[in-house]
This record gives C-alpha cells, sequence and structure tokens, in this order.
C-alpha cells in the first residue's frame, strides 16, 4: 500500500537498465508475522510514549497552571510558540527529562528547551516551568539547561531565557550547587557564549530570585514584564530578616526598579505578550552575518527534495523487540533518505557495517548503520568512512542497533581492539556535525564506536525500543554470577541452582530497568525519545540546526594505533 | 446675458473635454470620452490630489482647497482650467455646479461649451415653484401644495393646514433630500420648518420653502430624456428610484416594475411634455410622484443634468448617454427616434455608501483597507472613483461605487445583483452593503412592491433586533463557523508567507516552516482570540476563543467554546494568491476572501464566504506599543471607555450650532448641538436629564469622529 505499482514498474525499469543503483529495496515484508507482532509491540510502545508526553505537556497539573494564568502567565511552550516564527516548527529537546527520577513528578525536569526559528534565525530557548515546583532547579533541571546551553554553544545558536523561577531547589543544594557541573556553570556558560558572540538574551516573565538573579543579569540584553518579573538577590522574607528593611517585591526588584533606576533590565514590558513581542524584536535586531563570513557551513547542493519511496510509518513495523533478532538496517535508511536513495560505500566489506551517501531534505549526508556485531573490518570500513566525510565536510548519521565488538581469541589476536580504537578516534575527532539515533540496542563500546554520548555528538535521540547498557543484561548476570560463584567457593558456602537463577534474575531486572529507553532520557543520556515515524524530520531539524550557524571546520586527528 | 462680443458656437466637433467633478462620475465620463477620442482634463481640490479621477485624466490641473466651496464649486476658477488646457467643452457631472444656472451662463459667455441644457431651463426648472408653475401650465399633472414667494411661518401654516396632513416641506431650491422634512401634525410644523430652512440655506444659499401634499404610500418614477439642439426630445422609458433612506435613493431601476405598457407610454409623453415646456436639450430626469393606491402620477422636478441613475437606463436601452450628450452639445441630431428607442431587459443599480446603517445611515468616513470590486462583465458594471488605499473623507459625497447589473427580465437581474452584492468586497470602513443585500433578498423588494416608504415599512425584516431573534442567532452561528475558516485562513496564509520570505530556497532549512509544523510528539495547538464585531449593532463585540490544531495532514481542526459546550469542524485551506482561498470544511468546498489590516492598533480581518460577510478583531500579543511609557498606555486605554454620561461626536463633522450654554440643565432628549456632516444634519441630544458639563465646542468648529463633545452629569458644578 505503501508504493504505487506504477512507481515499481518505474523503479525495476531503470533499475534493469542500470540507471538507478542508488534506490534502495523496500526490504519490508508487510505480509510477515514478524512484521505484524513488531508493529503491535512498536504501536504500544508509542501510546505509552504519548501518554508520558500528554502528561509533561501538562506541566505542574490543573491547578498550578490555574494559578499560573491568572497572574496572566502563559505556559512555558506558550510561550515559545510566541517567541518562535509564527506557525514555525520547534525541536524540543528531552521532554521527559526526570521522568520517575524523584519521589514527586518532575514533568520535563521544570524547564522546556529546544530549537525554533525567530525572523528565520534559529535560536535555542530555555524556559523554566513555573507551574512545576515553582520553577526551581533540581540537579535534573540544572542538567537540562547546560545540555541546551551546550548545543547552543556547539551549534552557535542564540540563546533565549524565559526566566521564571524560584531558583535552586534548596533541599537537594548538594547536588545543584556546588560541583563544576551545577547551577553556577549557566553563569559561566553566559559568559563564554557571550565572548563568543553567540547573543544571550534573558526575558524576565515572573520570579528570577537569588543565583536566578543572574541570569538576566549575565545577559547581553534583557526585557522585564511588569508586575509579574522580578530579580533580586534576597527576596523580601530574606531582607526583611537581614535588615530588618519592610519592602514588596515590586518595589524591590520589580521593571520599573531595574528598567529606571538600577539598569539590570534593558527594556520595558507593560505585560507578558508585549515582552514577548519585545524578545522577538531583540532577535530580528541581532546582525550576526556581519560578524561570521561563513554562516550556512553546509551550503546545499539541492533545492529540490525527493521525500523517501517508501511509507515513513513503515517505520513502525521495522525494529523487533526482542533485540537477538537481527534487521537490515538498509530498511531504516530507505525511510529515512531523500528518494530512498543510499550510495553504499565497500558494501562487500565488513558486512555487518553499512556506510553510504545519501541525502536528507537535499543535505549530503554520510549514513553509519549496524547490521550486527563488529567486526575487524566493520570497524576499518567505519574509520575509513568517517574519514572521508569529515575531509569533504558532510554531516554523519550513525543509525545505532549494536549488540558489541567481536570477542574471542581470534577476534583479540586480530587486534579487535586497535581496530575498534581506530573507529573512536575517527569518530571523536571528527569536526563534522553528528547525528545519533538509537534504533535498537547499543551495548558495550559499540555505543562508543557509533558516537554514543559520550562521543558528543550534536543531537541524539532514541526510539521507545531503544536499550544502552555496558552488556546485555543475560551476558551481565552470566559474568557477574560466575564471579559471585567464586567467591562463595573461596568461603565454602554452597550456592544452589535455586540461589544462582535468583541472583541472575536480579541483575537481569536492573538491567532491564537501566537499559529502557525512559530510564536514560530521565536522565540526560540523550536529547530525547521519538516516534521512529519522526525520524527523518527529527534528523532534518538537526542537521539544519548543527549546521546554519557553524562555518566548516578543519578535522586533526590523533595518533592511530596501526 | 446676449451681447455683441458673444462668440459664436465652436464650429469644430468637442477634442478636448474638461470634467468639472471628482469620484465616479469623473472617472465614468472620461471612459467615454476616452472611446471617442476626446481627450480628458480633470480638475481637483488638494483632498483629490492622488485621486482615481485624477490620474485617469489627460491632464489635471489643482482648483483649490478642499472645500467643495473654494474648488469644486468654484465656477471661474474651472471655466479658467478650461481656457488654459484649451479644452473646448466642460462637462459638469451631478451635484456641485451641474445644476448651476449661472455657471451655465458663464460657459456660455466665455465661449466654453457647457455640456447641458441650456441655462434658461436650468433657471426654469432650479426654482421648484417657477416650474411648478410653468409644468401647470403645459398641463403637467401636479401635487397638491403650495408653491408661493410669501414665507411667512404663519402663512405657511395655514397654506398646510389647507393642503391637510402629513405634509411636506422642500427647499424650492436644490435637490438630494437636503433640507426636506415631513410634517404629520401641526404642532411640528414651526421647528421643522425652520430646520430646513437652515439646511437649505447652508446648501444652497437660498432658503425659500414649497409645501406639498404628503403622499403616504408613493414611488418615485422617474423618465430619462434626452433632447438635441434641433428640437428633438424622446424619452428613454422610466426608472423606479423607490428605495430610498434619509431621503436619497440607494436602488434604483429601469424599466419600473409592474408597470403598464399604458402607463409607461402616458409617463414618458408627459416628460416629453415637461421638457419642451422649457426648451430643452441635453440628458435630463423629469420625477414624478405615484401614488401606488390611486395609480395617479404627478410632476415632482426635473433634473437638469445627467443623473447617478443613468446607468440602469444605459443598460435597458443599450445607448451610452455621456456619447449623446457630447454629440448633443456638438450640435448633431439624435441618433434614434422613438419608436427606434430599444427596451432591452431589466437593469439595477445598487449605492454603495460610506455609511453607519444602525446609526440611521450616518455618513462615514475613514480608510478603504480593502477594495475588490465584483468583476465586471458585460452584464455587470462597476462605476467608482476610488480605489484600494484612499480615504473617504467627510469634505464630499461618501459614495465608493455604483454597482449596475443587466439581466433578461427583472428577476435574473435581481439573481445577478445578489450575487455582485455578496462579492462586492469593502473594508476599513462601514458600509451599506449588507445592507443592499438585505434589501434585495426581501420578498416585497422581489416582488417589485416598492414605494419610498419600503426601509421604514420593512424595518423589521431589515434591521435585525439583537435582543431576541432568531435572525441574530443564525448570524452569531455563521460568525462563528466562519471565524473557524478565518483561523485557517490565517495559519495557511502566514505559513505561506513565511515560507516565501525566510528560506530562500535551501530545502534544509526551510523545514522549520513545514506544514504542519514540527513539534516532537505531539500537535502544534494554537489559540486565537477574535471579537465579532456585529455590524447591525455598531460598538457591540462577540468575543470568540478559538484553539486550532495542526493536523499531521496539514488540515486544521479548529475548536471553540467551553468544555461543555465545544464544536469542532477540521478545515482544508488551499491558498489561492492574494486574498483567496479555497476551504473545504463539513463536506462542503468553497472559496472564501479574506482581508487584513491593521486600524487603531489592532488587527481587523474580514471573511466574504457565500451570501455571508463578517468582520472579526483579532486580538494579537504580538504587537508593540509605540513606546515604555505607561501614562500614553492608560490614556490610550482610557480614550476607548468613557465615563457614563459622555457624549461623543457620532461623525466626524462640522459644528453648526450650539444650542445650550454650558452648565445649562437639560431634559433626556432635548437638543444640545447640531452637527453637519455632508451637508446633513445631525442633532446630537441630551442623553439623560442633568446638567450639561465641558461643552466646549462652538459653531462653526470641525470636530473628528467619537471625540467628546460633551457630558451630563446629575451635579451642576462637581
Amino acid at each position: 500500500s505503501s508504493i504505487s505499482p506504477g512507481r515499481w514498474d518505474l523503479i525495476s525499469a531503470l533499475q534493469r537498465r542500470g540507471l538507478c543503483l542508488a534506490v534502495l529495496p523496500d526490504g519490508v515484508d508487510r505480509q510477515s508475522e514478524a512484521y505484524a507482532r513488531n508493529s503491535e509491540a512498536m504501536d504500544a510502545l508509542i501510546s505509552h510514549l504519548h501518554s508520558h508526553i500528554h502528561k509533561v505537556l501538562g506541566g505542574g497539573g490543573p491547578e498550578a497552571v490555574k494559578r499560573n494564568r491568572s497572574r496572566d502567565k502563559l505556559l512555558p511552550r506558550e510561550r515559545i510558540d510566541r517567541l518562535i516564527d509564527p506557525g514555525s516548527s520547534f525541536l524540543e529537546l528531552s521532554q521527559l527529562a526526570g521522568h520517575e527520577l524523584y519521589e514527586d513528578p518532575l514533568p520535563s525536569a521544570g524547564i522546556v528547551t529546544g530549537i525554533g526559528p525567530v525572523h528565520g534565525r534559529l535560536c535555542m530557548f530555555m524556559a523554566n516551568d513555573p507551574t512545576v515546583k515553582g520553577g526551581t532547579y533540581f540537579p535534573i533541571t540544572v542538567k537540562k539547561h547546560l545540555r541546551a546551553q551546550e548545543i547552543a554553544a556547539q551549534c552557535r545558536l542564540p540563546c533565549i531565557y524565559l526566566v521564571d523561577s524560584g531558583g535552586a531547589f534548596l533541599p537537594k543544594q548538594a547536588e545543584v550547587f556546588p560541583d563544576k557541573d551545577n547551577f553556577g556553570r549557566i553563569f559561566y556558560n553566559q559568559a563564554v557564549m557571550s565572548s563568543e558572540g553567540i547573543p544571550q538574551i534573558a526575558l524576565v516573565l515572573g520570579s528570577c530570585t537569588a543565583g536566578g538573579a543572574y541570569i538576566p543579569a549575565m545577559a547581553d540584553e534583557s526585557v522585564m514584564v511588569k508586575g509579574n518579573g522580578t530579580i533580586f538577590l534576597a527576596g523580601p522574607p530574606l531582607v526583611k530578616a537581614a535588615t530588618g528593611e519592610e519592602v514588596s517585591a515590586e518595589d524591590l526588584g520589580g521593571a520599573t526598579v531595574h528598567c529606571k533606576t538600577s539598569g539590570v533590565s534593558d527594556y520595558f514590558a507593560q505585560d507578558e505578550l508585549h515582552g514577548l513581542a519585545l524578545g522577538r524584536n531583540i532577535i530580528k535586531n541581532l546582525h550576526m552575518a556581519a560578524k561570521y563570513e561563513t554562516m550556512s557551513g553546509l551550503p546545499n547542493v539541492k533545492a529540490e527534495v525527493k521525500e523517501p519511496l517508501y511509507d515513513v510509518k513503515e517505520l513502525r513495523s521495522i525494529a523487533p523487540t526482542d533485540h537477538k533478532q537481527a534487521f537490515d538496517v538498509r530498511s531504516v535508511i530507505a525511510r529515512i533518505a531523500d528518494g530512498s536513495e543510499f550510495d553504499e560505500f565497500k558494501k562487500l566489506y565488513g558486512t555487518t557495517l553499512v556506510t553510504g551517501f545519501a541525502r536528507i531534505y537535499g543535505q549530503p549526508v554520510g549514513i553509519i548503520g549496524n547490521n550486527g556485531i563488529l567486526f575487524n573490518e566493520s570497524a576499518l570500513k567505519g574509520a575509513h568512512f568517517i574519514e572521508l566525510c569529515s575531509q569533504r565536510n558532510i554531516p554523519l548519521v550513525f543509525l545505532q542497533n549494536i549488540t558489541g565488538f567481536m570477542v574471542g581469541s581470534r577476534s583479540e589476536a586480530n587486534g579487535i581492539a586497535k581496530s575498534g580504537a581506530k573507529m573512536v578516534m575517527a569518530v571523536s575527532c571528527a569536526k563534522v556535525p553528528k547525528v545519533t539515533i538509537i534504533v535498537g540496542g547499543s551495548f558495550g563500546a559499540g555505543n562508543y564506536a557509533m558516537c554514543g554520548r559520550a562521543y558528543s555528538p550534536n543531537f541524539m535521540f532514541l526510539w521507545p525500543n531503544a536499550r544502552i547498557s555496558v552488556m546485555g543484561g543475560a551476558q551481565a548476570a552470566g559474568v557477574l554470577a560466575q564471579i559471585e560463584k567464586a567467591n562463595k567457593k573461596k568461603q565454602g558456602v554452597q550456592w544452589t541452582k535455586e540461589e544462582e537463577e535468583a541472583f541472575k534474575g536480579k541483575v537481569v531486572e536492573a538491567y532491564e530497568r537501566e537499559g529502557n529507553s525512559y530510564y536514560s532520557t530521565a536522565r540526560l543520556w540523550d536529547d530525547g525519545v521519538i516516534d521512529p515515524v519522526d525520524t527523518r524530520r527529527v534528523l532534518g531539524h538537526c542537521l539544519s540546526a548543527a549546521s546554519m550557524n557553524r562555518a566548516p571546520q578543519d578535522t586533526k586527528y590523533g595518533v592511530f594505533r596501526m | 446675458g446676449q451681447s455683441a462680443t458673444r462668440p459664436p458656437q465652436p464650429p469644430a466637433p468637442i477634442e478636448k473635454l474638461l470634467i468639472a467633478n471628482r469620484g465616479e462620475i469623473a472617472c465614468r465620463i472620461m471612459k467615454t470620452a476616452k472611446r471617442l477620442g476626446v481627450r480628458t482634463v480633470a480638475v481637483y481640490s488638494d483632498a483629490d490630489a492622488e485621486s482615481l479621477h485624477v490620474k485617469s485624466a489627460d491632464e489635471a490641473v489643482r482648483i483649490g482647497p478642499a472645500q467643495a466651496r473654494l474648488s469644486y464649486l468654484n465656477g471661474s476658477a474651472i471655466v479658467d482650467v478650461a481656457i488654459r488646457t484649451g479644452a473646448q467643452a466642460i462637462h459638469p457631472g451631478y451635484g456641485f455646479l451641474s445644476e448651476s444656472a449661472q455657471f451655465a451662463q458663464l460657459c456660455e459667455d466665455t465661449g466654453v461649451t457647457f455640456i447641458g441644457p441650456p441655462a434658461s431651463a436650468i433657471r426654469d426648472m432650479g426654482d421648484k415653484s417657477a416650474s411648478k408653475k410653468i409644468m401647470g401650465r403645459a398641463g403637467v399633472p401636479l401635487v397638491p401644495g403650495y408653491h408661493g414667494d410669501e414665507q411667512d411661518i404663519d402663512f405657511m401654516k395655514s397654506e398646510a393646514d389647507k393642503i391637510g396632513y402629513p405634509v411636506l416641506i422642500k427647499p424650492t431650491h436644490g435637490g438630494g433630500g437636503k433640507g426636506m422634512r415631513i410634517v404629520h401634525s401641526p404642532n411640528e410644523f414651526a421647528e421643522a420648518l425652520l430646520g430646513a430652512k437652515r439646511e437649505a440655506a447652508a446648501s444652497f444659499g437660498v432658503d425659500t420653502i414649497l409645501l406639498e401634499k404628503y403622499i403616504t404610500r408613493p414611488r418615485h418614477v422617474e423618465v430619462q430624456v434626452f433632447g438635441d439642439k434641433h428640437g428633438n426630445i424622446l424619452y428613454l422609458y422610466e426608472r423606479d428610484c423607490s428605495i430610498q433612506r434619509r431621503h436619497q435613493k440607494i436602488i434604483e431601476e429601469a424599466p419600473a416594475p409592474n408597470v403598464s405598457g399604458d402607463f409607461r407610454v402616458h409617463l414618458g409623453e408627459a416628460a416629453v411634455s415637461a421638457a419642451k415646456a422649457v426648451n430643452y436639450y441635453n440628458a435630463g430626469t423629469v420625477e414624478f410622484i405615484v401614488d401606488t393606491t390611486s395609480g395617479q402620477f404627478y410632476f415632482m422636478e426635473m433634473n437638469t443634468r445627467l443623473q447617478v441613475e443613468h446607468p440602469v437606463t444605459e443598460m435597458i436601452v443599450g445607448q451610452d448617454l455621456v456619447e449623446w450628450q457630447i454629440s448633443v452639445a456638438n450640435g448633431e441630431a439624435l441618433p434614434i427616434s422613438q419608436s427606434e428607442v430599444p427596451l432591452l431587459g431589466h437593469a439595477f443599480e445598487a449605492r454603495i455608501y460610506a455609511e453607519n446603517v444602525p446609526k440611521g445611515f450616518l455618513p462615514a468616513t475613514g480608510v478603504l483597507h480593502h477594495y475588490q470590486p465584483v468583476p465586471t462583465t458585460s452584464n455587470v458594471r462597476v462605476e467608482t472613483g476610488v480605489k484600494q488605499g484612499d480615504t473617504v473623507s467627510m469634505h464630499y459625497d461618501p459614495m465608493i461605487a455604483k454597482l449596475v447589473v443587466w439581466g433578461e427580465n427583472r428577476a435574473a437581474a435581481l439573481v445577478k445583483l445578489k450575487d455582485s452584492l455578496s462579492k462586492f468586497q469593502v473594508a476599513g470602513l462601514p458600509t451599506n452593503l449588507d445592507f443592499l443585500a438585505k434589501l434585495a433578498n426581501h420578498q416585497a423588494f422581489e416582488d417589485g412592491n416598492l414605494e419610498t416608504h419600503f426601509i421604514e415599512r420593512f424595518k423589521d425584516d431589515l434591521f435585525i433586533d439583537p435582543a431576541h431573534s432568531i435572525l441574530a442567532e443564525e448570524t452569531y452561528n455563521d460568525a462563528k463557523h466562519c471565524a473557524a475558516l478565518v483561523a485557517a485562513c490565517i495559519c495557511k496564509k502566514e505559513h505561506c508567507s513565511l515560507q516565501d520570505t525566510t528560506t530562500g530556497g535551501n530545502a534544509l532549512h526551510s523545514i522549520w516552516y513545514a506544514n504542519p509544523p514540527f513539534r516532537v510528539n505531539h500537535h502544534v495547538k494554537r489559540m486565537m482570540e477574535l471579537e465579532w464585531i456585529m455590524e447591525y449593532e455598531s460598538s457591540s463585540l462577540k468575543l470568540l476563543k478559538l484553539s486550532i490544531t495542526y493536523q499531521r495532514n496539514g488540515n486544521y481542526l479548529v475548536e471553540m467554546g467551553e468544555e461543555n459546550d465545544s464544536a469542532s469542524l477540521e478545515v482544508k485551506v488551499t491558498y489561492l494568491g492574494g486574498h483567496d482561498f479555497r476551504v473545504e470544511a463539513d463536506g462542503i468546498s468553497k472559496l472564501v476572501s479574506l482581508a487584513v489590516y491593521h486600524q487603531e492598533r489592532s488587527e481587523h480581518i474580514h471573511i466574504w464566504s457565500g451570501l455571508k460577510r463578517h468582520h472579526y478583531k483579532h486580538k494579537v500579543g504580538i504587537e508593540l506599543f509605540d513606546s515604555g511609557d505607561e501614562a500614553q498606555h492608560r490614556q490610550n486605554f482610557e480614550a476607548a471607555s468613557h465615563s457614563p454620561g459622555t457624549v461623543v461626536a457620532p461623525m466626524a463633522g462640522l459644528v453648526v450650532k450650539v444650542l445650550v450654554k454650558d452648565g445649562t440643565k437639560v431634559e433626556e432628549g432635548q437638543p444640545v448641538l447640531v452637527l453637519e456632516a455632508m451637508k446633513m444634519e445631525h442633532v446630537v441630544k441630551a442623553p439623560s436629564t442633568g446638567y450639561v458639563r465641558g461643552l466646549h465646542v462652538a459653531a462653526g468648529q470641525q470636530v473628528p469622529d467619537s471625540s467628546v463633545l460633551f457630558s451630563i452629569k446629575d451635579d451642576k458644578y462637581k
């Protein structure tokens, strides 16, 4: 149903004449039992995902939302919708950060972050959600804020801070305040980005207390909303306790004080909508092109875009829920590449790694996908292909479904560690935009070689079926059981079969839980869980964000072990 | 006067024509002149420097400031221009100098051909009392009345008593309903007479008044006559102009409906006799009043000019009357004889005015932010003198356009009229388009049961009572439906214009402007607040809260109302360019047009959908105030809502009379001052009993629309 019979005839005719070598075959058997099983399992996962998302979109719940409305304040996503160009797209990041992380729910970690265009210029938004714990910073809130700043710095995106926060969540101050990647890093990043010419804009739409006061103070330009916006190092209760002075919040640090007297803020807004409009105006007046000679570091060759030949909805039916079952990653590529065209590189060599050139929304990309365990040859092929792409300034897309590198005496003797290191070296040093999508498992050193979180891909997203851990649960249970058994033996304790199974069961269960996509995304090990159907669009937005403001960079490698 | 030095008639035909007028009639005359190869000269006042008639002419000359008295009524300046530019003739259009015998005489004296009747005929017919005497002598039937020179109030009252009430009071000079009053009982007579005299003096400089029997169910039927300088006079059938408001015509048609062939011939012959009695030549109109109860007709007056509604006659006789006027002025004989005058089908004219219908048809001023007349065809004519962006000022007549349609018969023409009215798009100022549509759709109108009190008689059908009317409910429901379409169209338009302007052909970066806009794991939902402006109940608004969800298939799901009473509509929109969209909702696909403009810091949206049109104010947040100045912000806020008892100017106009002093105690309904706009008097009355406070305007002062005139307070001093 995905492709008309006429289209098929055309494709096969072209293939017969050797004119259409690049077009990938469908690769999906819609009649198979596996297809039906996979679809059913994925549908369940997606309805789960949607119910989680539905919850976090409600912010801190109806009561808090009502209170927020009564103060003429919008919710953070509504604020962003009014800042970005009307009717434009918004790539939200880590929607489920904080998911089941603390005793109380912390929807979206109390801060909405993401990328959207303002007057045609992509900006990074960081919007506190005052309906979630008063917009205070939990440890995961800080982490999410810093991650957004990291992306902004990497992609040179102007930062817009929509401030409405009570500052650090005091009961957890030890995890929020002192360390390097804690609260203070936010202001450090603001200073460094500003020094690099990345605009820092703060809109004070609510309270902005204590440490939070530095966000507008450190900003290049800031807007304050009359009545709702306040900035002070210490609020009225603390001032009274410290000095005995009795003063209202508005008189202490309202918009009038800061726009007329202190100069902490630059633009006076009559109300929130006016404030948001002023924010748009600030971005309109930026003139970054004057500063950077090469904007849009990846000039696009094609203006005409061919959609994939096959129905992208079928991406929901490809990945098996059982990670032991393999699937051909080409059927995924066929549903994300323009016109399903893919020029495969080294097709016959190291076949467990699929590499090749394609386009996504006209943008040339190098795609690296897993079709099984990484062998020596596959790792070398991967390193070679990454070198090719970085030499030519072609962004890289990693489609991870990897159980790891091949183990065993033959493999070690062949120097699998050396080969793997080459690929890891290439991935680490390649200075092209990199986007990683985990479409299945992500285990062990395979995660590294395939540009896992530690390798700073510009963006990284998971499908709901994704699994991330150092090794599979069963393998870990086996290893741990062997060690435990040896220990017990030393102590002269007998371990029954039942005890061993129970031990293994616990390990498997823990791996199952901690390897889950929600466990990962709650802790910000990625930038979000997406519906497989959206893969192509998410990749497009990521590639655009990573390339629009950034000039091409030269790649330099370290020492390759030969 | 005749004299020995009088130059001879121009021997050659007119090659260059000056049009001593403005607006649609100037443009219309130029159209014919152009077709005939006659070059044109426009004259204009400062207010019209950029107007369409100036741009349409071969040459244009400024003649004075905005006030008509100093420009379009300045005959000697206009004749000077004719001489200076070498124009051999002047066409006066209608209004202004068209019925000024002095001007016609001035033209004759200076050797410029006046396109119109001889000055003597204008003079004879211009004085209504004199004209009636002439008509009486010629055997043309007259309405019982008093047309004497004796103007003493008591004497006039006794004459009125003799005629019997109701009695019509009418200035002897001028026309167009200005200064006319109907008196139903003897005790109203004196006040009405004085008001009529004042208006007549202001408009025509002469304040003599005549009295006539007032016919309760009259029809206004007029005959187009045409004469040449060889003594031939024809009638080009009649027009029914009974549909009037404020004694001014708004829908005219030709021929008159429900009239027998015999009656038509009688009427035409009476008109020809009238014209012959004053040695008439060129275009003229003889107006009759037809008593629908008795079938009698009486002579009312003769208009010695080309009329506003002449196109309906042109449509049914297949002739260009302006062309005839030029050839008659050239001394040629009429091209056809009476028996050769064809009578083809039926034509309507609807006059589209800038006016405030619910406020008693008060003239309105403003900017034509959106102006898209219905496309013209061989059966649909649009005579207009304005273009989008023009201002309808308080200086001149507020007519925007004339819509003229033709059909094989009356029913066919009416179908065309209704359709064309619904497609005639004007936004930015209040117009009578809705009202015209209601008239055209009324059963009695369809049946041809016309009379000059038509509007008054059917007011319950023509004006919506907002309190409890099924019609009001229906209109509201339709407004809600259209609001959903508006929301969807706005989203679509926004998307199209953004994609055009921001992405510069880069497919990758244009992904941010894809339709529908992308969100991770959810759909974009957008709130829109539209205030529906009920045009039949001015200043009244109804807030419609809409939420629009961008569907994956590119459609818009528009939801409205609260949780327990919500309705939703899925709308598919295709943008066709310009103002036009194709929308598909509820299984119906149709064309709609949208106009969006900004006025007084808010966004206004008009939609035309089928026979319906609606007007909304869009509450937009993304709109910058001029400055962060709080005081100004507050002031703007307060200006919109006045304290109770405050009286604001209902229109922009001139204060002609202040009737009480500041601080005076007044009764509810007592006149406080008199405003005049477009030569129309409007009495401003006290809204309640109390003391007049803050009355600082004086006679002769110009006041802008909605400016505060005074307030009524319970207390004299506080």
